[in-house]
């Protein structure tokens, strides 16, 4: 952190640092699709830090990306819907995610039940964004914006709520840093339609085992994954949208120095969590997009070479389809010579 | 999960044969939410040692009591006698996390609810979640006069709803009119005695209903049942383990200090395979293919068991 300028970048250095909450993806030096689901809030120890505790991480681009989603939402609002019927869930992410954000930061956040049991009142302190409020769950006067975009302004997460009938559907969320893909081009199809473009994991079961788990998914046991690939620059939102911005940076950076192809070219992981709602019975889905520069990945031994052998043995298929197939061979050569310096 | 440690808070006996609890923390903290439909495991008896699962019927949006409500089951295995005769107000139970097996859908145009009997106990926090979001429903309510548990409950929250006291024959009659008579996108719940149930699936199917729009209620089939007591032989060593009934494979082995890598432990993730030596396993797992699961060489331990007395396993 540079100069302190505010309250809320004080409250902010009070947090574990993105570099000490980076959730390092790779367990083994070959990577392949898995149903990898674990149970989640287990501590995960880092050779930097740790993460894993929280359900909603909180770090010091706190600010700055919830000041991007904003500008995010209000350039394009397909990023976010809430179809008709999933009214009660967008209430029930609310009132859970700002239970989850006050555990993750109790010095900062908190929630408290006001006036008789079972008036549905509460009280939301955040220091963090300034907020000071009471509103009544389920009567949408009472908050400043629809309960599910308003929630994504407290939390760094984006949220995709599924609808659970004979499938899981996509039916309501807020994704403003999506990696590749399009949440407006998916509201309302199923779980494995939205998949449908994944190499492999048809052939080999892993997406109906996935979509299984969650029609079992009970609320209070929620599960996490992690998901990565490789962005060029800092750039939360790779949504398809704006693929025209971003989707050239891909020929850019095979041009560049080898300085500055450690500065740009960053390792993009997701924490994922999966919880069953437990009013609405809607399957939340929680994504955490963490971003780190080859150069700094390079710092950690370990995660130097473990990095470099995954993107070196990874199929072309796989490397295809998260969009790092032009790149990946000189990352992986990249991470490889940072080990012989 | 950690069980929940409970204290009986109010105790109603007014409806002859059903006993209706109020169980809270003993400080009196919140208690988890739960989804409308959802079910929750008590222990019961002196020892705690027998479960019954039961319907909440309280609101679970921000629960400082978790309401139940038991039928007095002469014939049981127990419990609930147990709860008639045994428990009182200030007792400590011992429950699991509630569960949920039987929830609205959010999408129904319209809840036609039916119950039979202490079956109105699921349909009671349906119809508070349905007050609560403005959900369209209808009820028929079918019970023996004098012996209607919540029915203040259910006329206070659904003015309209119907109760039948004369008798099987009556609520069928009424209800294949009903069937009838819904809009497309009305679904159809029903909750109470078994052959109530199968009487309502057969109408509702005599009268085109995709079985996707008909939700039932039979408690015991969503989590896994605990299963048969068994042995397991290391092949390794040739040691042999004890598997009690609700105990997995994979806890009875981690409890003899035999590491297995494991992630989900739901039989899921595929992480915990064991090869099998011999003896046949009981898959209950949704990982294994089912050429392998026929072949019974591999057996995932978190669920999975032994179909017959014993299972030795490459370890």
């Amino acid at each position: 952190m540079t100069a302190v300028d505010s309250p809320e970048d004080t409250a902010l250095a009070s947090v574990p640092t993105a570099w000490e909450q980076f959730p390092f993806p790779f367990v083994a030096d070959q990577y392949r699709y898995s149903t990898n689901v674990e149970p989640a809030r287990r501590p995960v120890a880092t050779p930097v830090g740790r993460w894993g505790t929280p359900l909603v991480a909180v770090d010091e681009h706190y600010r700055t990306e919830l000041d991007e989603r904003a500008a995010i939402l209000a350039a394009d609002p397909s990023r976010h819907a809430v179809l008709p019927h999933m009214r009660p869930a967008a209430w029930d992410a609310c009132l859970t995610l700002l239970g989850e954000l006050a555990a993750a930061v109790p010095h900062l956040a908190s929630l408290t039940p006001v006036g008789a049991r079972g008036e549905g009142r509460w009280h939301w302190r955040n220091d963090l964004t300034g907020d000071d409020l009471t509103f009544t769950y389920g009567d949408d006067a009472s908050l400043p914006d629809e309960p599910l975009r308003w929630v994504c302004g407290q939390v760094q997460e984006d949220v995709v709520l599924l609808d659970q009938r004979e499938q899981l559907y996509g039916d309501a969320g807020v994704v403003t840093f999506a990696a590749d893909w399009s949440f407006g081009f998916d509201v309302g199809m199923s779980f494995l339609e939205i998949h449908g473009p994944v190499p492999r994991i048809h052939e080999e079961g892993v997406i109906t085992r996935a979509h299984d788990f969650l029609m079992r998914l009970q609320p209070h046991a929620p599960y996490r994954r992690t998901n990565w690939t490789l962005t060029v620059g800092r750039r939360l939102d790779v949504a398809t949208e704006r693929y025209h911005e971003w989707g050239p940076d891909r020929e850019l950076v095979q041009r560049v120095d080898d300085e500055t192809f450690g500065r740009l070219v960053h390792l993009r992981v997701e924490v994922q969590h999966l919880v069953r709602l437990p009013d609405s019975g809607a399957v939340m889905f929680l994504i955490r997009t963490h971003l780190q520069p080859l150069e700094a990945i390079a710092r950690v031994e370990p995660w130097r070479s473990r990095a470099a052998e995954v993107l070196a043995e990874l199929p072309e298929d796989m490397a295809d389809y998260k969009g790092i197939i032009k790149y990946r061979d000189r990352a992986a050569a990249w991470l490889r010579a940072a080990g012989e310096q | 999960m950690s069980d929940l440690e409970l204290v009986v808070t109010r105790v109603d006996d007014s409806v002859p044969g059903v006993r209706s609890l109020d169980l809270a923390t003993p400080d009196g903290a919140r208690l988890p939410r739960f989804v409308p439909g959802s079910h929750l495991v008590v222990h019961l008896g002196e020892e705690g040692d027998r479960t019954n699962a039961y319907s909440l019927t309280s609101d679970g949006t921000d629960p400082t009591a978790y309401s139940i409500s038991v039928l007095r089951v002469a014939d049981g295995a127990g419990g609930s006698r147990w709860v008639h005769d045994a428990l009182a107000v200030g007792d400590r139970v011992r429950a699991r996390l509630p569960r949920s097996a039987f929830a609205p859908v959010a999408r129904a145009r319209k809840h036609l609810l039916v119950a039979g009997g202490i079956g109105v106990t699921p349909i009671v926090s349906h119809l508070r979640a349905a007050a609560r979001w403005g959900r369209e429903v209808q009820v028929l309510y079918a019970f023996r006069e004098g012996h209607g548990a919540h029915v203040d409950d259910v006329l206070d929250l659904c003015p309209s709803a119907e109760l039948l006291v004369d008798g099987p024959d009556e609520l069928l009659a009424r209800l294949r009119v009903a069937l009838r008579e819904q809009p497309v996108g009305t679904h159809l719940y029903v909750c109470g005695p078994g052959a109530m149930i199968d009487a309502v699936l057969a109408a509702a199917a005599d009268a085109g209903w995709p079985g996707s729009r008909v939700h039932l209620e039979r408690f015991g089939t969503d989590a896994l049942d605990p299963g048969d007591p068994f042995t397991v032989t290391l092949a390794r060593t040739g040691r042999t383990l004890r598997v009690p009934s609700g105990t997995s494979l994979l806890e009875a082995l981690e409890a003899d200090g035999v590491a297995v890598p494991n992630l989900c432990r739901q039989g899921v993730c595929g992480e915990c395979m064991l090869p099998v030596v011999s003896g046949r396993p009981l898959h209950r797992d949704l990982f294994l293919s089912e050429p392998d699961k026929a072949s019974g060489r591999v057996v995932m331990p978190c669920v999975s068991r032994a179909d017959g007395p014993s299972l030795e396993v490459a370890l």
